[in-house]
């Protein structure tokens, strides 16, 4: 198969201004070989869904450190229903995730991976190749049966 | 013998040593935390250069390297102010009469961002749980009245992290002192109001930089003339370092930052003496103690000789550099988060060997959340121990005259002095902040120094070396571990926005249109100082909101380049 390079949106819902860590993982997506776009500071949920769906990223992640994980990541999810695009793009969340709970919330809403403060590189990396593939094989066999 | 025979005798028995002693088990390089190469050894020779008149000198005196009291904290001790604020202004009132009691000798009040952006809390653009999330949420006067409830502001200093909206937040704690009685010379604090970091690191920017720049030299310029006892400014080298520069740069970025807000400020005629003697300054203080404390003294120097030399200021309270420092945060951990106490108590240790005149620590389990009641006094106990038991406050700059540390001292200058020159270069701060320069030098050393982490070159305890088996993994499962956290208040955002429905209800609505039309005529001419403007719709109780939203207007809103 012909392997269409992985791109991803990197995005930091909210106001928050703390964005080391988002460019680092940026960073370390680009150098994994994937297409990585930063979406920069201070953008809303709908400005984050709408960039996701018009640069036709496989990934959107979301960085949050300001604690607002819950309630961001909950305004993106019911905005990608909405758009109908909540199956199509891969939703990842990462930063300060403080507690399992709000792991096991974040997954139960429909976030794919949860990625807390100290996760490696290459967790990421893997998780993100893993699930793009899966995907893709996927939207390949829907597309052969019909 | 004379001196330089002697200290010929000592770099020749240097090598003689080398040669004999070391050189039998040879060891690795060495670097410091900005890459620095460090020899196992220093001597006097390698301090050949310096004078000790002209290049440390006493403390209190030119170039104030060893600090800049005379007695330093024999006497007095660094202000001890843990920065706190969270959910709403009653709730903040608390915890600051809680740190008071405590024996906090000033405040630090923390914002939410909502506040930082200038935003009431029940914008629409903005999420729910931002409101009283990160700090507390304020948008009208009648929210300052009420943290400081009981506590007269006479009699305390209260430093503001706040930088875009500086002009709204200063005009309401001015009026909030003369409701209590207090007039503006008497109010005593601090302002961040460094909006060119917020550029390069933090974020809390709204308007373009060279209006943002105007607001800024407002502030300086009404406090000069009204507000005496007021630091107008806090020139910061912390941020951009939390963001990934190194220590040099970090005091590059802040000494190039601050001179163009001297530049500014003398544009509007007055005396840099007039001014520069309430400059003040942040800095970071990261894990390797000695580099941390050649740091602070070399800044303190360069800063002591910018003054002087560059713009010819003759009272030498506008050269001495007196600044705040806290701990490096992007080095502490959420695996063994305990850990941390030990890191913060020597960032602070670094802090005070380096001659700050105020510090936070922070606590332990701020890798998580903000702090609880627990830890945020086990932070301030660790000032605590350090100011009362350790005995480092007796003699003023323990360090100095210590041959590695005054090399660090020397190398640190020079470097920061290279990083200025590359600044200047690239056209000053403004333009650097503008083509994104800075942000993408470091955002690149941030990558890198996480590369190494990853990779085990740089070691961090609990984390890459002697890691647990019992710590929970990291691979997405989260961690959970046993602590207590400071649990969010859900009802913060419902209590916030009813208070400001209800003051936008009560209020003289047609004097708020007023005092923000005559502000906004004041915004639009190119030198008006616009504090009188913003102090009169403060006390009409326009909001946050309100007054920002006139400026947006005015100015219009930024973009900034992300440097990746």
């Amino acid at each position: 198969m012909d392997e269409k390079k992985i791109k991803v949106l990197v995005g930091k819902p909210g106001l928050d201004g703390h964005d080391r860590g988002a460019k680092v993982v940026a960073m370390a997506l680009k150098d994994a070989g994937m297409e990585v776009i930063y979406t920069g500071l201070h953008q809303s949920p709908e400005q984050l869904v709408r960039a996701a769906i018009d640069e036709d990223v496989d990934v959107l992640g979301l960085s949050v450190l300001s604690g607002i994980h819950i309630g961001a990541s909950k305004r993106v999810i019911d905005i990608m229903k909405k758009e109908g695009v909540k199956d199509d793009i891969i939703l990842l969340v990462g930063g300060t995730i403080p507690t399992k709970e709000d792991v096991d919330k974040l997954k139960s809403m429909g976030v794919d991976g949860v990625f807390p403060t100290d996760s490696s590189f290459e967790d990421i990396v893997d998780f993100i190749k893993d699930v793009v593939k899966r995907k893709r094989e996927k939207t390949l066999a829907e597309s052969r049966s019909l | 013998m004379t001196l330089e025979e002697w200290l010929d005798k000592v770099e020749k028995d240097k090598v003689r040593w080398t040669g004999e002693c070391l050189n039998k088990k040879p060891v690795g390089p060495a670097f410091t935390e900005s890459g620095m190469p460090v020899e196992v050894l220093y001597t006097p020779a390698d301090l050949k250069t310096s004078n000790y008149f002209k290049d440390i000198g006493n403390p209190g005196e030119y170039p104030f390297t060893r600090g800049v009291y005379p007695s330093m904290y024999r006497g007095n001790i660094w202000s001890i102010r843990q920065y706190a604020g969270y959910s709403t202004a009653e709730e903040s009132n608390r915890r600051y009469k809680f740190l008071l009691e405590n024996g906090q000798t000033g405040l630090s009040v923390a914002f939410d961002l909502p506040t930082q952006l200038g935003l009431d809390s029940d914008d629409p653009s903005i999420i729910e749980e931002e409101v009283g999330r990160v700090g507390v949420a304020l948008d009208s006067l009648q929210d300052m009245e009420m943290l400081f409830e009981d506590i007269p502001l006479d009699r305390i200093t209260t430093s503001f992290t706040i930088n875009a909206p500086t002009v709204v937040i200063l005009a309401m704690y001015i009026a909030a002192g003369e409701k209590q009685g207090v007039p503006m010379q008497k109010l005593k604090g601090t302002l961040q109001n460094d909006i060119l970091k917020e550029y390069l690191a933090r974020g809390t920017y709204i308007f373009p930089p060279r209006p943002s720049l105007k607001l800024t030299t407002d502030v300086i310029e009404f406090c000069s003339r009204n507000v005496p006892k007021f630091n107008p400014i806090s020139i910061s080298g912390y941020h951009v370092r939390e963001a990934g520069a190194n220590a040099y740069q970090e005091v590059a970025y802040a000494l190039s930052e601050a001179k163009t807000y001297v530049d500014e400020v003398l544009k509007r005629g007055l005396h840099v003496d007039e001014f520069a003697p309430r400059l003040s300054f942040i800095f970071s203080s990261g894990m390797d103690l000695f580099e941390e404390v050649a740091k602070h003294r070399a800044c303190r120097r360069l800063w002591a000789r910018i003054m002087r030399d560059e713009y010819n200021s003759r009272d030498p309270q506008s050269q001495r550099m007196r600044f705040f420092a806290g701990c490096n945060g992007t080095t502490l951990t959420a695996k063994e988060p305990l850990n941390n106490i030990i890191r913060t108590t020597i960032e602070c240790l670094a802090t005070i060997l380096g001659g700050a005149q105020s510090c936070h620590v922070m606590s332990f389990d701020e890798a998580y959340a903000i702090p609880t009641e627990e830890s945020a006094r086990v932070a301030l106990r660790t000032q605590q121990i350090i100011a009362f038991e350790s005995g480092v406050t007796n003699s003023v700059d323990p360090l100095g005259g210590s041959y590695y540390v005054e090399f660090l001292t020397n190398k640190v200058e020079e470097k920061a002095r290279e990083e200025m020159g590359w600044v200047e270069e690239n056209g000053g701060m403004v333009a650097c902040v503008e083509k994104g320069l800075i942000h993408n030098k470091i955002a690149r050393q941030a990558y890198e120094k996480e590369k190494k982490i990853r990779s085990g070159e740089k070691v961090v305890v609990g984390l890459n070396k002697f890691v647990a088996d019992d710590c929970c993994d990291t691979k997405g499962a989260g961690k959970g571990p046993e602590m207590n956290l400071h649990k969010a208040d859900p009802e913060v955002y419902s209590r916030q926005v009813k208070r400001l429905k209800s003051i936008k209800r009560n209020r003289d609505n047609s004097l708020v249109k007023e005092t923000l039309g005559n502000l906004e005529k004041a915004a639009r001419k190119d030198i008006e100082n616009l504090m009188p403007y913003v102090i009169d719709a403060v006390k009409a109780y326009a909001t946050i909101g309100e007054i920002t939203g006139v400026l947006r207007e005015v100015y219009g809103t930024f973009k900034c380049p992300t440097g990746i």
